[in-house]
């Protein structure tokens, strides 16, 4: 089949430009008084909010603050670790955690740290005295702590994913071991030499962790703070309340919103700055901080277990609520256990995970192919992805997602679009796309170009050398990109929500719904469901190269 | 014979799948219901209704399997985290134009919600009283031809009373407060031991309703719009004077709130707190058959009463499948739905129908619930007070907002 060579990128760049361009307009022209929106001045109403300020400022504090520990701690580890059988050890214990949906871990760890929650069950009443549990403001506190912690949680096993995967791409690795041989300890070497060419290459994944946990909302209604939420949860309410003319002051809050991302993308980039100059002042001033560097990758090492922990100890304890019967504080686990929770939601929950499933394998399916294909057309006719490309590639995930599927919605109604499986297709097409290029472009480069060369010395052509060699070279990394594709399908709401018109049923708007209720047992099972479905690809990923390539060790890597 | 005429006219005319409004107005003869029926079989209708109770959704999930067994007609539910969501999706729908085909076909709404749809004509009817079961309907004594001192006319079908109730504890807590300034006392000396679901939860704002009829009840400007109110401030003195008393002693010194309703049987059962606020007088003992409350939670009114509202289903105005949504309506309705909502082993919700005017035989299905261990009798739960008129629910909540929803 011959096709023009930019039609697979032009196709790609539409399909992430033109969501984001489209649902932006429609969403901010209400906000500007166009379309007949209902209600009067919405940007003077935005304003006349009193949470204004406070919501504002939480949503730039809990942002940075999040963006900026995991980045610490990931780079942490990495700077203490690498190279070292801890470092192995860590790494798998955190890329599955990649694929826990968002509301899931949130759940797991307000469960875990709450006053009335399983760390404190676990200790009451023997160590703490408490037979009731104490009130303390832990989880929803004013100053967001528990919402940072759990946007943390969630974000190192991204950034790390990231941080392996820019490894290949530069030689920070042999320039620390350089350091290393000037008598520079492990950590510290590798903080000043290697960590600044490794951060230039994840520059655009930490705008993508700054801008989502500016703008989250779900991590957010689960563990913020209420009086007043941040300003994403507050655009998500006025959207939702029965009084319609605060639609306008919504999609102001919108337009907000995403100033203010532009603003916080623009504040860190000055913070890269003077970062950067301490930094070569440190290195410029020779000193070796050895004891310094103790401590770092002892702190390393502490935090990277500490989100491992949380997150995995968050599953636990919603695996066992799904089978608990009464459980009372300061129990330690439930009086009875019985799979009534099972046996109630079992049923229902089928049909809605199939349908997850599907919606997931279309999205996960297309964008591989898509992504492929642009990798592919680069390589045959040697396009070169610029600054302008990538940032295009990160488009979708850097602009908040409540400023533009509202407008997406309305542009569908008003094209006469029904709602309906196929619309959430394409919407999740839009986030996994991105996701998937950043899994397979490193692999896809990485592959050695010499056996092309002999291949198309022994007379294959570039169909032939694509279809017979690059693919089963390529098969684990592929795999893997689908996986993460998958995972990144499974785990949304908000598109599912808006352009399913609530008809498309997934494991996670069933999920979230029940959130607002307060059933912890069928939030467990949700969750638990919701976790399986983002995992069961992972272990496809890793079990079937090793079935295809059972005596070929070098094949089964990825 | 002109409305069977247009009945047949509609009927031949597959564009126009619903029932026309214009027939409804006098009701239904058993010919042009049979229509309806006929007309309703095989159609799918998304019933658009709020999704975090694992008990209503299994109730819903019941629903569907008897209206298809019963009459062909599927219904699928629309699991929402708030009922706003379909009335913003049905005003998109208008703003598009797209004035048929509706992605929501029925919505279990109320209050606010329908007084917005009612403004704004996004709802079809009349047709609720046109409905067979509407004889059964106690129109007498329940209040189910207002929806918070709207004018239903016809505009809804209820589905379920609800009075508000307080459940507490009886192992931790033997005597509760029975009124407002008692419970104004009672968490002054149990500091961190009470919470309200925040306002604009229903539930929240609800609570501040109750209190404010509680302190100065039968003022009459309750039952006009707020804006008509000559002395709001005198109205309301002496609720905001509770309300900044209560807060420094609310659970979390009132720095935050459960954000629904049923998180505070979670938090009862965490043993955070000691009364929860519910607006189902069966939920309680629902909640203890599902392990969500201990065995010995149970519930009680204000000795002045408590407020109460009916539970309505409305169909927007562009559902293309009208006529199986008012089939679900009426099922709805039936005794046979009733009974199994009152019984607590299913929902717990109060019945909308009138004992004297069904057949024996239902009636004694009735009279055989268990009620549960935790649900007060009719004659314990007396007489609902009216709810205010809505405007007063969003002032209200506005006001504790601006007050007590933004200060950290």
């Amino acid at each position: 089949m011959y096709l023009p060579r930019a039609t697979l990128p032009a196709l790609t760049i539409a399909l992430l430009t033109l969501p984001v361009g489209l649902g932006l307009f429609f969403t901010l022209a209400p906000a500007l008084g166009y379309m007949g929106a209902p209600g009067e001045a919405p940007f003077m109403r935005l304003m006349d909010w009193p949470g204004i300020a406070p919501a504002t400022r939480l949503s730039l504090t809990t942002g940075f603050a999040a963006t900026l520990l995991s980045l610490t701690i990931t780079a942490l580890i990495a700077a203490g670790w690498h190279g070292t059988r801890a470092f192995t050890a860590l790494q798998r214990l955190l890329s599955p955690l990649l694929s826990v949906p968002h509301a899931a871990a949130a759940f797991g760890l307000a469960f875990l740290i709450a006053p009335s929650g399983w760390l404190a069950r676990a200790l009451s009443p023997w160590l703490t005295g408490w037979d009731r549990p104490p009130d303390l403001l832990i989880v929803q506190d004013s100053a967001g702590l528990a919402l940072i912690a759990g946007l943390t949680a969630k974000e190192v096993p991204f950034l790390l994913l990231m941080l392996l995967a820019a490894r290949s791409q530069t030689r920070s690795e042999a320039h620390a071991r350089v350091a290393t041989t000037l008598g520079y300890p492990r950590a510290i070497g590798w903080l000043l030499v290697a960590f600044p060419a490794l951060y230039a290459q994840i520059r655009l994944p930490v705008y993508v962790v700054l801008a989502y946990s500016m703008s989250v909302v779900d991590v957010a209604m689960i563990l913020g703070p209420n009086t007043p939420p941040t300003l994403a949860v507050q655009i998500t309410r006025w959207m939702a309340d029965p009084d319609l003319s605060l639609r306008g002051v919504a999609a102001a809050g919108a337009l907000w919103q995403l100033a203010l991302v532009l603003a916080g993308l623009a504040l860190w980039r000055g913070l890269e700055a003077l970062a950067a100059r301490a930094g070569t002042a440190l290195a410029m001033s020779g000193r070796r901080l050895p004891r310094l560097n103790a401590s770092l990758r002892a702190l390393g090492l502490a935090l990277g277990l500490a989100v491992a922990l949380s997150v995995l100890a968050g599953l636990a304890s919603q695996a066992l609520w799904s089978v608990a019967g009464y459980w009372s504080f300061p129990d330690a686990l439930p009086d009875t256990l019985s799979l009534r929770t099972w046996g109630r939601h079992g049923p229902m929950l089928w049909p809605i995970a199939v349908t997850t499933l599907l919606i997931a394998t279309l999205a996960a399916l297309a964008a591989l192919a898509l992504v492929t294909g642009c990798l592919e057309a680069e390589a045959r006719h040697g396009f070169r992805m610029g600054p302008a490309g990538r940032l295009i590639l990160y488009l979708p995930l850097l602009i908040p997602q409540i400023a533009f599927l509202p407008g997406l919605q309305v542009l569908m109604l008003t094209l006469g679009l029904r709602e309906g499986l196929w619309p959430v297709v394409l919407s999740h097409l839009t986030f996994v796309l991105p996701y998937t290029l950043i899994a397979l472009s490193g692999p896809f480069h990485a592959v050695d170009t010499r056996y092309f060369t002999a291949a198309a010395s022994l007379g294959a052509g570039p169909t032939r050398r694509f279809w017979r060699l690059r693919l089963p070279l390529l098969l684990a990394p592929l795999l893997t990109a689908f996986a993460v594709g998958f995972a990144v399908s499974v785990g949304q709401y908000l598109p599912t929500l808006l352009l399913g018109g609530g008809r498309v049923t997934t494991l996670t708007t069933e999920a979230v719904a029940l959130t607002s209720g307060g059933d912890r047992r069928a939030i467990g099972a949700y969750a638990l469901a919701q976790t399986a479905a983002a995992l069961l690809p992972f272990a496809l990923a890793l079990a079937i190269p090793r079935l295809m390539f059972a005596g070929r060790k070098g094949m089964r890597g990825g | 014979m002109k409305y069977a005429l247009a009945f047949a006219t509609l009927l031949a005319t597959p564009a126009l799948a619903g029932p026309d409004p214009e027939s409804l107005s006098d009701g239904l003869s058993a010919e042009e219901w049979q229509a309806v029926l006929e007309a309703a079989e095989g159609q799918t209708v998304y019933w658009n209704a709020w999704g975090g109770s694992t008990t209503t959704n299994a109730f819903i999930d019941w629903v569907g399997s008897r209206v298809k067994e019963e009459y062909g007609v599927t219904l699928e539910h629309v699991k929402l985290s708030d009922t706003a969501d379909a009335v913003s999706r049905v005003l998109a729908e208008q703003q598009a134009g797209q004035n048929e085909g509706g992605a929501v076909d029925m919505i279990w709404i109320n209050g606010p919600n329908f007084a917005a749809m009612k403004g704004q004509n996004l709802l079809f009817g009349p047709f609720a009283e046109a409905l067979p079961n509407w004889q059964y309907v106690d129109v007498e004594n329940k209040d189910v031809q207002t929806d918070f001192t709207l004018p239903v006319e016809g505009y809804e079908a209820p589905w379920a009373m609800a009075q508000v109730v307080f459940i507490y504890d009886e192992a931790s807590l033997p005597e509760p407060p029975r009124s407002i300034p008692a419970l104004l006392e009672w968490a002054k000396a149990n500091p961190g031991r009470f919470t309200f679901p925040q306002p604009p939860d229903f539930l929240g704002s609800t609570f501040l309703k109750q209190a404010l009829i509680d302190l100065n009840g039968g003022d009459p400007a309750l039952s006009e719009p707020v804006e008509a109110a000559d002395d709001y401030a005198a109205s309301t003195e002496a609720l905001w004077s509770f309300i900044d008393e209560l807060t420094p002693n609310l659970w979390r010194q009132g720095r935050a709130y459960p954000q629904t309703g049923p998180r505070q049987l979670q938090l009862i059962a965490d043993g955070e707190v000691d009364i929860a606020i519910s607006f189902s007088p069966g939920e309680a003992s629902t909640a203890i058959a599902n392990n969500e409350l201990p065995p010995t939670a149970r519930t009680y009114v204000l000795e002045s009463g408590t407020i109460g509202n009916a539970s309505f289903v409305a169909i927007p105005y562009n559902s293309s499948v009208k006529s199986g949504a008012m089939v679900v309506a009426n099922f709805l309705m039936s005794p046979e739905a009733q009974v199994r909502a009152q019984d607590p082993e299913v929902l717990g919700y109060g019945t909308v129908l009138s004992m004297d005017k069904l057949p024996e035989a239902d009636r004694a299905a009735f009279e055989a619930l268990d009620l549960g261990v935790a649900t007060l009798s009719p004659a314990e739960l007396g007489k609902a007070q009216p709810e205010p008129h809505p405007s007063w629910m969003t002032k209200l909540t506005e006001e504790w907002i601006e007050k007590h929803g933004v200060k950290e």
